[in-house]
């Protein structure tokens, strides 16, 4: 479910790899019972690659690692949240289209 | 995507069960074609858990299963996808245009319209805000974030009452809100739903505000006939109102219904020659897999003569 690009994040590694990343980092929240997160699933792995060096893309599973979704009060996926200095910057619910997610990126970096 | 200058015969826009078909069938047909979808294909069958009225699965099959059968199938004709959005139609020359999200222009000598609809918003204060947090239009994507909790469904339709059945797996009551007093669903989802202790049915009640700060907290209800408001109690609102087509894209030029559904005949024309609409984008009063994908075998079958018309004159 996830390109080259696309670390997958803990409940236990969310701090160490997105609040304390140098880089704006998005995570996308997502389960395997989702079919709009497989449907951006390509889209992101896209962005991984396309930014690549300039933000940190990664995916937590919601059903495994139900902390983190719960402490950003999370209720939908998939939810994209981008992090800039460990605090949310944007957050996008829903399927939506790259040049959305896009915009949002551009808006970071 | 990079620029194209090479004129397709057809080129079709959105990858749900109508576009897919239409092309597997343009796929065999040899035609030139590309399918343009802006997420990966699937279209709305992605967020239905179970499918049982599609013919030819006697069992019933999955959504996901079921869409990616149908990718399956039309890849293996050799299908080209690319992902991307389209946000604007030029069709004002004989070669259509169909301009891409960061400009790039394809070119066609027919189009089909197969983008699908969406979930209507209610209207109401509070349902934006509260999107994702409580807030939802996909039951199968976010159903389980409501394991034990109190949830409602507004609507009353086929998916409204099958998403209230598929939420009571994880909540421990279901309303099932309804502005009328019976139910549009089929005869066989709404017994599934009678017969299930969660599921309680408030009927000829509409929701008037989505409540709570940060998260859904209730919802404000106004019953029609006694004008009598109460407030309920809820962590989550799964909201199936009727749907909206995906036309932003679409310009005026193309014929359109009040409520902006594409206006077709039956061989799936719009007023504009060599473009096509089929699926949920079009005017019809049911929308469902099996005849979206009626309508993408007919809509390719047209613009295939459309296609041969246009070759003999010019020869």
């Amino acid at each position: 479910m996830a390109g080259k690009n696309v670390l997958q994040v803990t409940d236990e590694s969310f701090d160490e790899d997105v609040i304390k990343s140098d880089l704006p980092a998005l995570v996308d929240f997502w389960a395997a019972w989702c079919g709009p997160c497989r449907a951006i699933a390509p889209i992101i792995d896209e962005l991984a690659a396309q930014y690549d060096g300039k933000i940190k893309v990664v995916k937590m599973n919601v059903d495994e690692n139900p902390k983190t979704p719960g402490k950003f009060g999370i209720r939908a996926i998939p939810t994209l949240i981008l992090f800039k200095q460990g605090s949310v910057a944007e957050q996008i619910t829903g399927a939506v289209s790259k040049s959305h997610i896009e915009e949002a990126i551009k808006r970071l970096v | 995507m990079a620029e194209n200058s090479q004129v397709y015969d057809l080129v079709i826009i959105g990858g749900g069960p109508a576009g897919m078909t239409a092309g597997m069938y343009a796929a065999r047909a040899r035609m030139n074609v590309l399918l343009l979808e802006k997420l990966s294909p699937g279209g709305q069958i992605l967020n239905t858990d179970w499918v049982e009225n599609y013919p030819g699965f006697p069992e019933g099959i999955g959504g996901f299963d079921l869409a990616d059968r149908m990718k399956s199938q039309a890849l293996r004709f050799g299908l080209p996808v690319e992902a991307a959005e389209v946000t604007r139609l030029d069709l004002s020359l004989p070669v259509k245009q169909v301009v891409l999200a960061g400009g790039t222009v394809v070119r066609s000598q027919s189009v089909i319209i197969a983008t699908g609809a969406t979930w209507n918003k209610l209207g109401v204060a509070g349902e934006s805000e509260l999107l994702g947090k409580g807030v939802s239009y996909c039951a199968t994507c976010d159903g389980p974030f409501f394991r034990e909790a109190v949830t409602a469904v507004v609507g009353g339709g086929d998916s409204a009452v099958e998403e209230a059945v598929f939420l009571t797996r994880f909540a421990k009551k279901v309303y099932l809100i309804h502005r009328r007093d019976k139910l549009r669903a089929t005869k066989i989802v709404q017994e599934r739903a009678t017969a299930n202790e969660k599921i309680e049915i408030l009927w000829n009640t509409v929701v008037t505000e989505v409540l709570g700060t940060g998260k859904v907290e209730g919802v404000g209800l106004n019953n029609v006939i006694t004008g009598r408001k109460t407030v309920l109690e809820l962590e989550g609102l799964f909201i199936f109102v009727g749907m909206r087509p995906n036309t932003g894209f679409v310009g005026s030029e193309i014929q359109k219904d009040p409520r902006g559904f594409i206006v077709t005949n039956l061989y799936m024309e719009t007023n504009i020659p060599g473009v096509f609409a089929c699926g949920d984008v079009t005017q019809k009063d049911f929308r469902q897999i099996a005849n979206a994908v009626g309508e993408g075998a007919n809509a390719c079958n047209s613009a295939e003569r459309y296609l041969d018309r246009l070759h003999a004159g010019s020869n």
